[in-house]
């Protein structure tokens, strides 16, 4: 493994320049993920209109994987259903955490290198997590 | 050899685990502020425990039980002469974690009352900060931060006016800064806190193998201890308690191993420091720290801290030329630590190029989250030196870094 392998180009230039980051308003869901190991945090905010991700940002520091992989993400789930984002999460932790599951993952094959360091799949995770606890558990609660 | 060197090639061979290769480079190994390297003599130590004398301490009539109880009470001994203290105040504990959170529960849980203020620096580990919130929520005494400056030194004017008011009583300080390297004027802030009737509370777990440790120098109340910091095995340290303040101490655990006599009725405490040594202890533990004790003798821990000192400071002038990259810990007194971001990298991003180039660091909030937040970072990269490091390790660590810097601009 080397750390070209690891640190592929897509993964520097989403790290660099994530996607989809900042404030989102209105929203509808949100969470924040937290990486007890080195103290990042994210902050994720998702706008559902009828069972749909029809926008979402996130924002916060990490690491360059846990930057990328919530770049790449927001890419991929906005636009989906709930249940399929929800669905695409459970997907991505198992391609993160078991063997032989990371052949189908599209794009996000690029994050499989990170397999190879255990202590850095937390960081892969923790935005998939906040979506997960976002539009499962996360709705806005209103004082209006 | 002349008084005050370092054979630091000889003392690299009598390590081990030194001489291997990570990710196909030779292991440049600076993370000693989470756990040194041990020294043969050490291993061989607890070896030859287990091998020979294994057997339960205290109250058995066979001759094994007897070597092993003199093996642990030497130990005993040992660490006590080490530390200019009687063997009497000094508890056997699994590490500072437990030796601090002996002192909260023991101490804090009889002394603290409502309307009494623990002070805790800023820099403090979790584990010298964790302990006095739980007490404190049980007690009803409050836990207040000693404020630190952006090179990370204690701010001691601060420490005296707010011990003025009269309600502290614990000050909660550590010898030196696993984050920054700050060496703290722990005699000092004794001082300071004695004169308002407060006890000090030393997490000295980056001390031992850097400097000499002196319970009678610092006039310190409390000083916690490990072994694994300073060439001895894990699972392992020590409490020293001024024997005024362990003998009006309750136990922290009950069980075996620390009772005069127990009935339905009743059960009479042991003196310290059984009293504090429920259960089995580590006997082979106790007698690896005694062994790494007699380590640091030999190599002379003044000679090792000067060593480690000038290595670090090589160190952070190179890495300082690296565009974007800051140290944190820029205190006047400073141990062999060098801490810094990058502002291309995150630590994490950092620790992973490196370990590419065999070399080990410490990436992440280094268990001081209330001091990264007073810097407004969330990690550091820490390189820690031990007496075992060389000017190769520096080269390593710097070309390494360099490395990082290139893949992330």
């Amino acid at each position: 493994m080397s750390l070209h392998e690891l640190y592929q180009e897509i993964i520097l230039d989403h790290g660099k320049n994530p996607r989809n980051f900042g404030e989102l308003e209105p929203y509808t869901h949100e969470a924040e993920g937290f990486n007890p190991l080195c103290g990042d945090q994210i902050r994720l905010l998702v706008r559902v209109n009828q069972g749909k991700i029809e926008d979402l940002k996130f924002s916060g520091r990490g690491c360059a994987i846990s930057t990328a992989s919530a770049s790449m993400m927001t890419q991929l789930v906005k636009g989906k259903t709930v249940e399929d984002a929800v669905a695409l999460v459970e997907k991505f932790r198992r391609s993160m955490t078991e063997e032989g599951t990371e052949a189908d993952m599209g794009e996000l094959g690029c994050l499989s290198g990170v397999k190879q360091y255990p202590n850095r799949v937390k960081c892969a995770t923790l935005a998939w997590h906040a979506l997960k606890s976002a539009v499962t558990t996360g709705e806005k609660v209103t004082t209006e | 050899m002349e008084p005050g060197t370092l054979d630091v090639s000889s003392t690299r061979s009598e390590f081990p685990a030194l001489h291997q290769s990570v990710a196909g480079s030779p292991l440049t190994y600076l993370d000693n502020s989470a756990t040194t390297q041990r020294p043969q003599s050490v291993l061989d130590a607890v070896n030859a425990f287990y091998s020979h004398d294994n057997a339960n301490v205290h109250r058995g009539d066979h001759q094994l039980s007897q070597r092993a109880t003199e093996a642990y009470e030497n130990a005993r001994k040992t660490l006590a002469a080490w530390l200019n203290a009687t063997p009497e105040e000094v508890v056997f504990t699994k590490g500072c974690t437990e030796a601090l959170n002996l002192v909260a529960a023991a101490w804090g849980g009889t002394n603290l009352r409502p309307g009494d203020t623990v002070l805790v620096s800023t820099m403090e580990h979790h584990s010298n900060l964790v302990p006095w919130q739980q007490i404190a929520g049980l007690t009803g005494a409050a836990v207040e931060p000693i404020p630190v400056s952006d090179s990370i030194e204690l701010d001691l004017e601060a420490l005296k006016s707010r011990l003025a008011k009269g309600d502290v009583r614990a000050v909660a300080v550590k010898a030196v800064c696993n984050v920054g390297g700050t060496i703290n004027p722990v005699a000092e802030v004794a001082r300071l806190a004695h004169a308002h009737g407060a006890v000090v509370v030393v997490d000295a777990a980056q001390a031992l193998a850097h400097e000499q440790v002196d319970v009678q120098a610092w006039d310190a109340d409390f000083v916690a201890l490990t072994a694994h910091k300073a060439y001895g095995p894990m699972g392992i340290g020590a409490l020293y308690g001024k024997s005024s303040l362990l003998a009006a101490m309750p136990p922290y655990q009950t069980g075996g191993g620390m009772v005069r006599g127990v009935s339905f009725e009743k059960t009479n405490f042991a003196d310290p420091p059984e009293r504090f040594e429920a259960g089995t202890p580590n006997v082979a533990g106790a007698i690896g720290f005694a062994e790494a004790v007699r380590f640091l003798q030999k190599v002379g821990v003044e000679n090792a801290a000067r060593h480690e000192t000038c290595l670090a400071r090589r160190a952070e002038e190179l890495l300082e030329e690296v565009p974007g990259l800051k140290v944190y810990g820029k205190a006047q007194h400073k141990a062999g630590i060098v801490s810094f971001t990058l502002d291309a990298a995150h630590p994490h991003d950092v620790g992973t190029v490196l370990n590419e180039y065999g070399v080990a660091v410490r990436t992440g909030h280094h268990c001081c989250m209330p001091l990264m937040k007073r810097l407004g970072i969330a990690a550091t990269t820490r390189a820690s030196f031990a007496c075992y490091n060389n000017d190769e390790d520096v080269e390593r660590l710097v070309q390494a870094v360099h490395k990082a810097k290139e893949l992330f601009s």
